[in-house]
């Protein structure tokens, strides 16, 4: 076997079946993640310690005749989730010595689960971007492009797995956080229904809009690591008590009688030549799969962006006053505790997280709640409801994952045009809805000579992942995209 | 200031506590809600706001809240949130408080109290909301451990995160001794309820008031001042006195009274700004989005109601308006709510409340107090005191054989009837036996008859006394002394 | 016009940030813009529209009144990344003012 290059699958069948040792795999995976992150800077952190004491216990277990769903998977993980004992920043300097007491619930599962923990990979400072370029610290590079962005916020995530450095890894997603950067570096990212994952140890930055999800190389690996980590958790009030359909058993590998919505109000002409191209083409093969094509519409959707930028930063505004110097993080001294607390936190945050908790600040503050917040609380619940009636006309919506192939650093210094990026996926994350981009070819930039990777994105109804994974699995082994196109770490490489 | 001219004045007074719940977790986290113990050693990733960390709500704490509404007749809407009050202090982990803004778990009420002298007052309650209490600051560096001219605070996270919940009265109470009254009622309702334990020296009760003047017979209220913490019943007295005199010395003075918070100084005795309303605050209250809203089904309201005790008002009022107890002996009764449970118990099977509060308050409570030992964990059953009181109220002991009675009951405990049997203790009243002790004592106390009969009457006391002796205490006395006076040719 | 649209040190000082005049300068006219931006939902009928706190239609979670001691910190553990402790506790510099 091949450790850097099999499925999540093949690794566990051949780790539980003790044809492989998770021992091995470390070996094999530390260099080459040491190797990668040499060129894209995906990680913040690498864990090798880490990679071989879990190694040693999976070895263990399955010698003692247990079976672990992600026995010797390679698994990279996003800075804002909490990891006992290691670093955990969420991309900003206020974090920047912070060493987790804890441990997140998805993250526990996923070790529970018999993953190795690669690292703790880099992100918009507090997933809050969609470039990657709002990292405290080295931002990440496009596997496929080095002169360009990976997508965000979790950059690190994407870029870890397109790149071949691990296996899986886990972003969040709140306006888009792992469906963008998935587009852009060649993976599928794929975030579950609201409170479908567990939030606890995951560092708030829109408590009713952040949800874990997984990036793969393929939907079943994807399915894979859905299972594993779905479900409720006593720890957050807000994750469902629902039982979870195991999905990557019940993959699909035809479209008949599928209805796919394509959306009227995301007309592809607003996008450029080649970019529209390839999500034509990707509709076309939905139709050949055996689908339906129906158009719906989404008449709020055009309001997406103006609702999520009140939302997501009154939540942000409040989630984040607990960076204040006062029992972790950095300090900045001063005479008086409130001026402590206003050069800590001056110092301690990047511009576009005090735009945001500027923002927010604002929304909530006497005079403008109802003008703001309120009012964006009530187009949220249009927007729900306009998915809801698309969905007696179709059982899954196709769309852009985003308008355009990845673009150069600093490319988009203002921070509208930045936030339209998200356009496509906003909608989607404001109902709660389960939602995935899987790879759908390639275009290139208009700026640029090299074809980049574009990214479909899929939507269904809430908790129906298992239904959306199959769809996205059908047209994957259909067109099997992703392996048209080659990242530079792995050129380099051969 | 002269008393003439305070009389022209009337105090409006709202108040606001906060009462810490009684429950054996945190709030939102599964640290342990206990009092005191080294500093930051009952903590979590949730109450010292951790990045990541994340709430989920005590059940038990939500149904304190409809226990303590219930009782004060409060209504509880079906659907209740928790909100953000966001602001900065370094005592508050997260830099928000998680309470109730729009939608509180309870709506309205009122709380009917009592004065000392026994007058009822009632005090409508806006609402109760439930919310997390804070850590506790040091201030160090300064000499008298407060605030101004500190160098440094020290933080203990301990109380971060306990159930805290908050009482919001109307705007009815008129004075200083109201509002103590007030609170002293809010206290031993919630004790009975077991929702709080109100230790006031923990400072589990703490309270805010809003106070001002108006001219008697004026309707519309005052400018008000709020008056922050007071942490005793006897500071929330000086502190509303002093309160009140400040504002009328302002209006007498030709000023008016500004709407401003202000600190209660202990030491000086004095309120003192803090917070003018421009300096007010923006807390920016929104939905918490990482709790889900709380829906209240009318069967979980009537099994709540179903489970409530008799709160120490309806008690109060039955000792005073129905047994006739006088509202000092009452309230001392109410004041206990395990001896008032035994008195009732008492009182159940001896049918005689004034009899039975007579030995409660009275011998029963000196021997409880001798042996430190509480009425209700001695050895006297409710039962055995009931035969008592009967052995008393029908002649069959007399009260010095009753106080024997019920020493032997609590050192040993068993029943009445047995100890007077066996120790003998029943009183003579058979009128041929007393006669013949009569006669006896008449002969050998002829001089003294005579003096009788000479017209010093005052000897009769001697003489039943003397028939007293000779029956070891069991004669019965009215008797005795009704057949001395017989014999003696009564004149 | 958008740019003085917001008292930006009277919202820096609510979420205290002790912003530079040169970011003062350029988030004025990026809020300014980015608010214009969100007047669009001025457009919408909202009237007798239900706000959405949460998108998923749970109900009345909580936990039974236990300590879990697994989910406990030591002290040691609770303040190890304190920037400032004395004594088991956590040090802060002078505060001016009560609150809350
Ligand atoms: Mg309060
Ligand atoms: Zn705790």
């Amino acid at each position: 076997m091949n450790p850097l290059k099999d499925s999540a699958r093949a690794i566990a069948r051949e780790v539980n079946a003790r044809t492989a040792s998770a021992a091995e795999i470390a070996e094999a995976v530390i260099p080459q993640a040491e190797r990668v992150d040499a060129q894209l800077a995906a990680f913040l952190q690498l864990t090798p310690e880490l990679v071989r004491e879990h190694a040693r216990r999976v070895d263990e277990r399955v010698a003692a005749g247990e079976h672990l769903p992600l026995a010797g998977v390679p698994v990279a993980i996003k800075d804002n989730m909490c990891l006992t004992g290691t670093r955990t920043t969420a991309g900003s300097r206020i974090l920047e010595n912070f060493v987790a007491p804890y441990t997140a619930t998805a993250v526990q599962r996923l070790l529970d689960a018999g993953a190795l923990p690669v690292g703790k990979t880099n992100l918009d400072e507090f997933a809050m971007g969609s470039s990657g370029e709002n990292t405290a610290f080295t931002p990440t590079k496009n596997p496929y492009d080095l002169d360009r962005v990976p997508g965000g916020s979790s950059a690190g995530s994407a870029a870890a797995v397109g790149g071949f450095a691990s296996t899986l890894s886990f972003g969040s997603d709140t306006g888009g956080s792992i469906r963008e950067p998935a587009a852009f570096c060649n993976v599928v990212g794929f975030k579950p229904t609201y409170g479908r994952v567990s939030r606890y140890g995951l560092i708030a930055f829109a408590s009713s809009l952040d949800q874990i999800g997984p990036f793969a190389r393929s939907v079943e690996d994807a399915a894979l690591a859905y299972d594993v980590i779905a479900g409720k958790d006593p720890l957050d009030a807000t994750s469902i008590d629902r039982a979870v359909e195991p999905a990557a058993d019940h993959l699909r590998e035809d479209l008949r009688g599928v209805r796919v919505g394509i959306v009227k109000e995301f007309a592809l002409d607003k996008l450029d030549a080649q970019s529209r191209a390839c999500y034509e083409a990707a509709y076309a093969d939905l139709e050949k799969l055996g689908a339906e094509l129906v158009e719906v519409t989404l008449p709020t959707a055009d309001y997406g962006l103006a609702t999520y930028y009140l939302i997501a930063p009154a939540e942000c505004s409040s989630n984040l006053a607990r960076f204040d110097g006062v029992r972790y993080g950095l300090r900045v001294d001063a005479p008086d505790v409130n001026e402590m607390y206003e050069r800590t936190r001056e110092a301690g945050f990047g511009a576009e997280v005090k735009r945001r908790i500027l923002i927010g600040t604002y929304a909530l503050s006497s005079g403008y709640y109802d003008a703001y917040y309120v009012k964006a609380q009530k187009a949220r619940t249009r927007i729900a409801e306009d998915f809801a009636r698309a969905f007696e006309r179709c059982d899954v919506i196709a769309a852009p994952a985003a308008s355009a192939p990845a673009f150069r650093f600093n490319a988009k210094s203002d921070p509208v045009t930045m936030y339209l990026m998200d356009y496509y996926t906003i909608p989607g994350s404001l109902a709660g809805l389960p939602a995935l981009s899987v790879p759908c070819g390639y275009a290139v930039p208009e700026d640029g000579t090299r074809p980049m990777p574009m990214g479909l994105q899929l939507t269904t109804p809430l908790f129906a992942e298992r239904a959306l994974l199959g769809y996205a699995h059908a047209y994957e082994r259909a067109t099997l995209h992703a392996e048209k196109l080659t990242p530079l770490t792995e050129t380099a490489a051969a | 200031m002269i008393v003439e001219v305070q009389q022209q004045y009337e105090a409006v007074i709202g108040i606001e506590c906060h009462v810490e719940l009684k429950t054996i977790s945190k709030m939102f986290c599964g640290c342990p809600n206990e009092f005191g113990g080294e500093p930051n050693t009952k903590v979590c990733p949730v109450c010292l706001a951790f990045p990541g960390a994340l709430p989920v709500p005590n059940a038990k704490a939500i149904e304190h809240m409809f226990r303590a509404g219930l009782a004060f007749e409060a209504t509880i809407p079906p659907h209740s949130k928790f909100d953000r009050k966001n602001y900065f202090y370094p005592d508050m982990p997260k830099n928000y408080q998680i309470s109730q803004y729009d939608m509180p778990l309870t709506v309205g009420g009122v709380v009917r109290y009592w004065m000392e002298d026994g007058t009822r007052r009632e005090c409508r309650l806006t609402r109760i909301h439930l919310e997390e209490d804070t850590g506790k600051s040091t201030h160090v560096g300064s000499a008298d451990g407060r605030l101004a001219a500190s160098t440094g605070s020290l933080i203990d996270f301990n109380r971060a995160g306990v159930p805290l919940m908050e009482c919001v009265s109307e705007p009815d109470i008129r004075s200083a001794d109201e509002a103590v009254a007030y609170l002293e009622t809010l206290a031993r309702t919630f004790r009975e309820l077991g929702v709080s334990d109100v230790k006031m020296e923990e400072g589990s009760l703490r309270c805010d008031a809003n106070v001002s003047i108006r001219k008697r017979g004026e309707t519309e209220l005052g400018t008000k001042a709020e008056i922050k913490n007071m942490n005793s019943f006897r500071s929330v007295r000086r502190a509303i006195e002093s309160e009140i005199a400040r504002q009328i010395a302002v209006v007498e003075g030709g000023g008016r009274v500004i709407q401003e918070t202000r600190g209660w100084d202990e030491a000086a005795g004095v309120t003192h700004s803090q917070r003018s309303k421009e300096q007010a605050h923006d807390y920016r209250y929104f939905p918490d989005p990482d709790l889900v809203p709380i829906d209240v089904t009318d069967e979980t309201i009537a099994r709540v109601r179903a489970a409530l005790p008799v709160i120490p008002y309806e008690r109060y009022v039955r000792y005073v308006d129905e047994y006739g107890i006088d509202t000092k002996r009452a309230t001392q009764l109410v004041e206990d709510h395990a001896l008032a449970a035994w008195f009732d118990r008492a009182v159940a099977a001896s049918k005689n409340a004034l009899a039975t509060v007579a030995f409660v308050l009275g011998d029963l409570a000196r021997l409880a107090n001798e042996s430190g030992t509480h009425v209700a964990d001695g050895k006297v059953t409710p039962e055995a005191l009931a035969e008592l009181v009967a052995l008393t109220q029908s002649n069959a002991i007399n009260s010095k054989a009753a106080k024997q009675v019920l020493e032997t009951l609590w050192s040993d405990g068993g029943s009445a009837k047995t100890i007077v049997e066996r120790d003998g203790l029943a009183q003579v009243s058979d009128r041929g036996a007393v006669e013949a002790i009569v006669d006896e004592v008449l002969a050998a106390n002829a001089n003294v008859a005579a003096d009788y009969k000479a017209g010093k009457t005052n000897v009769l006391g001697f003489l039943t006394g003397a028939v007293m002796k000779a029956s070891r205490g069991k004669a019965n006395p009215a008797l005795a002394q009704e057949l001395l006076k017989e014999k003696l040719g009564a004149g | 016009m958008p740019t003085d649209r917001i008292d930006i040190r009277h919202v820096a000082r609510l979420a205290r940030l002790a912003l530079t005049d040169a970011e003062i300068a350029t988030f004025g006219p990026q809020l300014g813009s980015l608010m214009t931006h969100v007047d669009a939902l001025t457009a919408l009928d909202l009237s007798d529209v239900p706000a959405t706190a949460q998108v998923v239609p749970s109900r009345n979670v909580q936990r039974d009144d236990a300590i879990r001691p697994e989910t406990m910190l030591s002290r040691e553990a609770a303040l190890a990344n304190a920037p400032q402790a004395q004594a088991g506790y956590f040090r802060v510099p002078r505060i001016l003012a009560e609150e809350g």
